[in-house]
């Protein structure tokens, strides 16, 4: 196994308020993550800090043995950092395929906007959104958004891949099916860390867990020792909830 | 099939406006150097206010610097085509040095922003006397010719302009480029994400929007023979072009080019029949299209409209006969 992403002593300042603070760990190639905590535990910050969209306060990114702690966002992207928004980010006005092959254009770095249409082309179908090809972007549902995100992101050819919420506001079949698509993307080779509120979900396809309360990373291990840790139990999951998985894993 | 129909329609307006010298007398020359002159530069801020969505109202400033940098150029004993080109890079370099700045903004302050330009190299053209004349204007050496071959020379190099524009403009709508400003345009933040590197695509885009009219403005100077900074810096200028665009549809091809001929003509008869009343027509029109053609005459569903006409008129005779 090699490391793909390290964070050394990574903090963020918004004024006064730290944001992330002082946090450090190491992601293995191939890994899926999940990453929990409760709202405003700077989780979209932690994904923002780490592709480039907001400066860090102080420490360390490094994606591929490289230091990428001063990148833009957009050479994020090139590089093979890519992430899904918590609210999607589609362009409107493009069609479906359109958009995808954006990620493919700029991102995956080929070469013609024929070539970009053509890779475009299968990542739809990958998603199972080839049916809609020609369509506005801005007349799809949101589970079709959802999708799109993940192609388009798909398309850049990411090495990492940061899910922010991919499932919020799918319904349990949606979300069965988002499930089985992020292990087939997960299957490709691709790393990823997944930020995700149900803790089923999380429980069911991480084989690791980070979780960060105030900013700061309170716990990581594998999933049923980081639900067992009492201090994850206070800040985020609830006693009886804990007391609720641990007896169903139990069973299972 | 489309773009055939497109570029064709483009070549035929093109060759009727070159004719024109051949055909008709000064006035209706003069004219058709408007038409030339105004398509050339709203083709040009199609590139940013089209393409990429950011409503530039540097316009002026770059014509006129194109105006002042031309005959500069000519007064320092530069030949003329030299003179021009040395306007046109001029320009270029202005607005790619400028747009590293003024791009950091988004929306109405970019907006603001780029208008403010306009008054700023205005101002400091007036103000460095030593330099510019001031206030007084510059004299352009005059093009050699009869008033007749003047205005066909100045019509072909305008055209030639136009032309240059134009081609640009489909190249750029079919590269990575315009991929990449048309993502910008619909949602920027996205378009970063992706992967465009948003910063240097819109300075690239708005060097496109001044080049041509750093040319214009050169070839302008020479042909008017003075210019002052008043009538270079004009903020109607500024407002007129990215009307045109709008009247012909923003984003488009053919747009820019379509809205620069009917807004010119439209102009020139409200100049003839109403001289007090004519910028009060302007914002008329400026007031009409944000209402009712907010995508421009390109844009116009003209089968539905046509379709909806037609069934006007025939259910008009029923509903009098029931009434009757």
């Amino acid at each position: 196994m090699t490391e793909i992403l390290r964070l050394e002593n990574v903090s963020k300042s918004f004024g006064g308020n730290r944001a992330v603070n002082d946090v450090s760990f190491s992601l293995e190639e191939g890994e899926i993550i999940g990453l929990i905590g409760p709202n405003g535990a700077g989780k979209t910050t932690l994904v923002n800090l780490i592709t480039g969209v907001h400066p860090l306060s102080a420490g360390k990114v490094i994606f591929a043995g490289e230091d990428v702690s001063r990148q833009q966002a957009f050479q994020a992207a090139r590089r093979g950092l890519a992430r899904t928004f918590q609210i999607v980010q589609p362009f409107p006005k493009m069609t479906v395929l359109e958009n995808v092959a954006a990620g493919a254009l700029f991102g995956g770095g080929t070469g013609s906007v024929e070539d970009a249409l053509d890779l475009a082309h299968e990542e739809l179908k990958f998603v199972g959104l080839d049916a809609v090809a020609d369509t506005p972007a801005s007349s799809l549902a949101l589970p079709n958004r959802k999708r799109l995100e993940l192609a388009k992101s798909l398309a850049m050819r990411p090495k990492f891949l940061l899910l922010d919420e991919v499932n919020a506001g799918l319904n349990a079949s949606e979300i069965d099916g988002a499930l089985d698509l992020i292990r087939k993307i997960a299957a490709r080779g691709v790393t990823i860390l997944i930020i995700e509120h149900l803790m089923k979900v999380v429980l069911s396809i991480s084989q690791r867990i980070l979780v960060l309360h105030h900013g700061e990373l309170i716990a990581q291990g594998d999933p049923r020792t980081v639900i067992e840790d009492p201090q994850v139990v206070e800040a985020y999951l609830g006693s009886k909830f804990a007391a609720r998985v641990k007896a169903e894993s139990h069973h299972a | 099939m489309k773009q055939f129909l497109y570029f064709g329609a483009f070549a035929l307006w093109v060759a009727l406006i070159a004719a024109t010298p051949l055909l008709a007398d000064n006035y209706t020359i003069r004219i058709a150097i408007s038409i030339a002159m105004f398509s050339a530069m709203a083709v040009s801020w199609n590139f940013i206010g089209g393409f990429t969505g950011y409503p530039s109202f540097s316009t002026a400033a770059f014509f006129g610097l194109g105006c002042y940098a031309g005959a500069l150029a000519q007064r320092n004993g530069i030949p003329l085509v030299m003179a021009w080109v040395f306007a046109t890079l001029f320009v270029a370099v202005f607005a790619a040095m400028l747009g590293a700045i003024i791009l950091r903004l988004k929306g109405h302050y970019f907006a603001i922003g780029s208008i403010a330009i306009v008054d700023l190299t205005r101002l400091i053209t007036s103000s460095w006397g030593s330099l510019t004349g001031g206030g007084d204007g510059l004299n352009v050496p005059l093009l050699q010719g009869s008033p007749q071959e003047v205005s066909a020379l100045v019509l072909y190099v305008m055209l030639a302009i136009l032309i240059v524009a134009f081609l640009t403009s489909i190249y750029v709508d079919r590269s990575r480029l315009g991929f990449g400003l048309k993502c910008i345009s619909q949602n920027e933040d996205a378009a970063d994400m992706v992967g465009v590197n948003t910063t240097s695509f819109k300075i690239v885009a708005y060097t496109l929007s001044a080049v041509f009219c750093g040319a214009v403005g050169a070839v302008y100077a020479s042909w008017v023979g003075y210019i002052d900074p008043t009538d270079s810096f004009s903020i109607l200028l500024t407002l007129k072009v990215p009307v045109m665009v709008l009247l012909g549809g923003a984003g488009t091809l053919l747009g820019p080019v379509l809205g620069a001929g009917v807004f010119v003509m439209l102009e020139e008869v409200f100049w003839a029949n109403f001289l007090e009343w004519n910028r009060a027509i302007l914002g008329g029109i400026i007031v009409f299209l944000i209402f009712f053609l907010p995508n421009g005459l390109l844009k116009i569903q003209y089968r539905t409209l046509y379709g909806a006409l037609v069934q006007k008129l025939r259910s008009a005779p029923k509903q009098a006969e029931k009434s009757s």
